[in-house]
């Protein structure tokens, strides 16, 4: 229950992040900041594994839920994992989905200035540039 | 006995399903269940791994099983007094007998550890199947279940990392243990460790289901005398040692 | 004879001059942390053979030093002695002040002190470490009504059921405090049941000394009279509790000599290794407890001001030796995971473990004590802590 709790109060702090700075962002004749716009790094695949929308304001819930699941529970399916967001996200230029401003999560972390603590530990890579073998 | 008879021997004594994880690709058990699970299944403690670890097959010198572990885990393999050890090596001598063995030690996944225990935030936990784990998400940095551990099983991250294995994430801050190569057991492979003890011919690791009496580590423990490493303590460790 | 407690000045030159050492100890101990916190624990002399460095010693004798300084308040109203009763508050704000820096230190030194959220909203219980949060928070509770019921007059009659109640749980809180180490059940140097009296009887010796230092002090510094009856009965006091913590510590060691497995620590701790035998008895048992004893009983100079302080500062210096040998010497003896066999391995198993604490965790240690200064010398300015005389009848007639 406090778990979920937390996950609830943390997603909501981050959506209301995300939103404000998203709201800002679509403001019409806004002047132009000195913070660059999020550019959205084009994802391999058709879509993703749930809507934009919904991943825009909810991905950080859903990362909660897969990341228990997953350390506690050894549920260790693709769709919502960590693991599976950095594969189709990460930049073909740095290979990464935060090693530079521009790359997928760090361009909207940026932007809404919410920091990341995914990847300190996490690998921001996909698993063949990271060095080990694709299994 | 050479190493590669050893090896052929232990090959032979292990049950079809060991065999079969060996010979089959790891990317097909994906697709399969896994150690009779489904992947979307949560794990239960129908099963408890562990590990036998044959002290006689245990040569001296050879460190198979740490490079393997650093490897597969992304560990540096320094050996400073800050740096992360999962699994070490550790040469033995009874002054009163001469007598001499080499055998590796690592977390022992006791059944009731006492770095859960202390845990003030549960952070460490002991998962179903008998995998004691850090949940690095809430681990504070105490330090007080390497206080707590008897095996030293635990290290501290005391740098900043980059470049993880995406199967495995570590950071500054947090602590750390051998984790069964959790992630390959959950695909239905067997630890780093392992496969690399049996590679190098020596099959001195055996790992399996201490639960399910027809694997060939229950058989083995129940036919053969076996040792847990401080016993006295009563903490039922999944790993059990030959020839100590 | 009311009891007229008043704020110190803290208008002179030597007050904002204490203070300023204080805040900028402080700031160094912040700026220690912040490189840990930054660069990791590789900063620090703490390694993954000593875990627990120069931080936790000096939290954890502040942390019981904290529960020790509630005694005089203690022996007020539990015992009803009220010729301590002028004594009390300051003692209260002495236990707040000590648990608050020994806290501050220990969750700075945290491998990720930005998680602190995390310990407050999840809890193992079975954790003595997760029960302490309890205890730790509520003994600034407890106290804080208790200051509440000593220091309103309408509040009084409420003292000493509120004193009984702080009395237990600072008893509570300092078992907790030992049995952090007392439930290691695999390391040599902790494991029993005797840590936790040790701790309590340390406990009162520590935090009498604190107390000691701290009274003759502000009075000295603030010009006003402090009765030689008074400080008789205190120091007099002080060494039956350095003797109490003599008679556990040789209980404590002649069990363990007694059990053939502990010689080896016992040997360790006690004569070959190094700096930790002579921290022992250079620190803990001549400096810290003899020589004082010796000092406190003197029949001339006993009672002299001067003796008192120096006596008092020494057994606080032999509190952090004995904490030292306690914490850090406890981990410098190695794991034995073979009893009887030789080991060796690169993760040092079976060898003696160096521990050198370096300039960031030195700092971080000595903010501790300085927050706990800076609470005090702030307090005792702006709330009435301190009775504007203390003379023995005092207490005795109101």
């Amino acid at each position: 229950m406090k778990r979920v709790l937390e996950a609830v109060v943390v997603g909501a702090a981050l959506a209301t992040a995300l939103a404000t700075g998203w709201a800002i962002s679509q403001e019409r004749g806004a002047p132009a900041g000195r913070v660059p716009k999020p550019a959205i790094v084009q994802a391999r695949g058709d879509k993703c594994v749930e809507p934009v929308e919904f991943m825009r304001r909810s991905h950080m819930q859903v990362l909660l839920h897969q990341r228990d699941r997953t350390v506690h529970e050894g549920i260790r399916t693709k769709g919502h994992s960590l693991k599976g967001c950095v594969e189709c996200h990460a930049s073909a230029a740095t290979g990464s989905v935060a090693a530079e401003e521009g790359d997928f999560c760090r361009s909207c972390h940026s932007y809404a200035a919410v920091r990341i603590d995914c990847f300190e530990c996490h690998a921001s890579r996909p698993q063949a540039v990271a060095g080990g073998v694709k299994p | 006995m050479s190493g590669r008879d050893a090896a052929r021997r232990q090959f032979l004594a292990w049950g079809a399903g060991a065999l079969a994880t060996l010979t089959i690709a790891p990317g097909v058990l994906l697709l399969r269940p896994v150690h009779g699970r489904a992947p979307e299944q949560a794990v239960t403690g129908k099963a408890r791994w562990g590990l036998l670890i044959d002290t006689n097959r245990c040569a001296a010198g050879c460190d198979a099983c740490v490079t393997a572990c650093n490897r597969e885990n992304g560990l540096s393999g320094a050996t400073r007094e800050t740096d992360a050890q999962w699994i070490r090596k550790v040469e033995l001598r009874d002054p009163r007998t001469g007598r001499k063995a080499s055998l590796p030690v690592m977390c022992q996944h006791c059944e009731h550890p006492p770095c859960v225990d202390v845990c003030p935030t549960g952070a460490s936990f002991r998962r179903a199947d008998g995998i004691v784990l850090v949940d690095k998400h809430i681990c504070i940095g105490c330090r007080y279940c390497m206080m707590a551990c008897p095996y030293k099983a635990r290290s501290l991250v005391h740098e900043p990392l980059a470049d993880q294995q995406p199967d495995v994430p570590r950071g500054k801050g947090t602590v750390e243990s051998c984790t069964l190569c959790v992630h390959r057991v959950d695909r239905g492979e067997r630890p780093a460790c392992v496969e690399a003890c049996a590679a190098a011919g020596r099959g001195a690791i055996v790992f399996g289901d201490l639960n399910d009496p027809a694997s060939a580590i229950a058989r083995r423990i129940a036919q053969y005398p076996s040792v847990q490493v401080r016993a006295d303590l009563g903490l039922n460790p999944g790993v059990r040692y030959e020839g100590i | 004879m009311e009891i007229a407690y008043r704020e110190i000045e803290g208008r002179s030159g030597a007050y904002w001059l204490l203070l300023a050492v204080l805040a900028a100890v402080t700031a160094a101990g912040l700026a220690g942390a912040w490189a840990m916190e930054h660069h990791g624990h590789i900063v620090t002399g703490m390694t993954n053979q000593i875990v627990w460095g120069m931080p936790h010693v000096v939290a954890v004798f502040l942390i019981v030093a904290a529960s020790g300084a509630l005694n005089v308040a203690s022996v007020a109203s539990v015992f009803g002695k009220d010729f301590y009763k002028p004594l009390a508050p300051l003692s209260g704000l002495l236990a707040i002040a000590l648990l608050a820096g020994g806290l501050a230190v220990l969750m700075l030194d945290l491998g990720r002190a930005d998680r602190l959220v995390v310990a407050m909203t999840r809890y193992n219980f079975t954790s003595i470490f997760a029960l302490n949060v309890f205890l730790y928070t509520g003994f600034f509770a407890v106290v804080a009504l208790y200051l509440w019921t000593m220091m309103e007059r309408r509040m009084n009659r409420y003292a000493k059921p509120v004193g009984y109640a702080a009395f237990v749980w600072r008893l509570v809180l300092t078992t907790g405090t030992g049995s952090i180490f007392g439930f290691l059940v695999a390391r040599q140097a902790y494991d029993s049941a005797m840590l936790a009296p040790m701790f309590i009887a340390m406990s009162f010796s520590y935090g009498l000394a604190v107390y000691l230092a701290v009274l003759i002090a502000a009075y000295a510094w603030s010009g006003r009279e402090l009765d030689a009856a008074m400080l008789r009965r205190l120091k007099n006091l002080l060494i039956v509790m350095i003797a109490a913590v003599l008679y556990f510590v040789a209980v404590f060691h002649l069990t363990n000599l007694y059990f053939a497995r502990q010689v080896a620590f016992e040997r360790f701790v006690l004569a070959d290794g190094g700096i930790y035998p002579a921290l022992f008895w250079g620190g803990q048992m001549v400096l810290g407890s003899l020589v004082p004893m010796a000092m406190l009983a003197h029949p001339r100079l006993g009672a002299a001001r001067g003796t008192v302080v120096a006596a008092s500062l020494l057994v606080i210096l032999g509190g952090l030796a004995q904490m030292y040998v306690t914490i850090i010497g406890g981990q410098a003896f190695p794991l034995e995971l073979f009893p009887g066999v030789e080991a060796t391995s690169s993760f040092f198993d079976g060898r003696i473990h160096p521990y050198a604490p370096s300039l960031p965790e030195f700092a971080l240690g000595l903010a501790g004590i300085a927050i706990a200064g800076m609470i005090v010398v702030l307090a005792v300015k702006l709330l009435r802590f301190l009775p504007e005389r203390l003379d023995a009848r005092l207490g005795e007639s109101s």
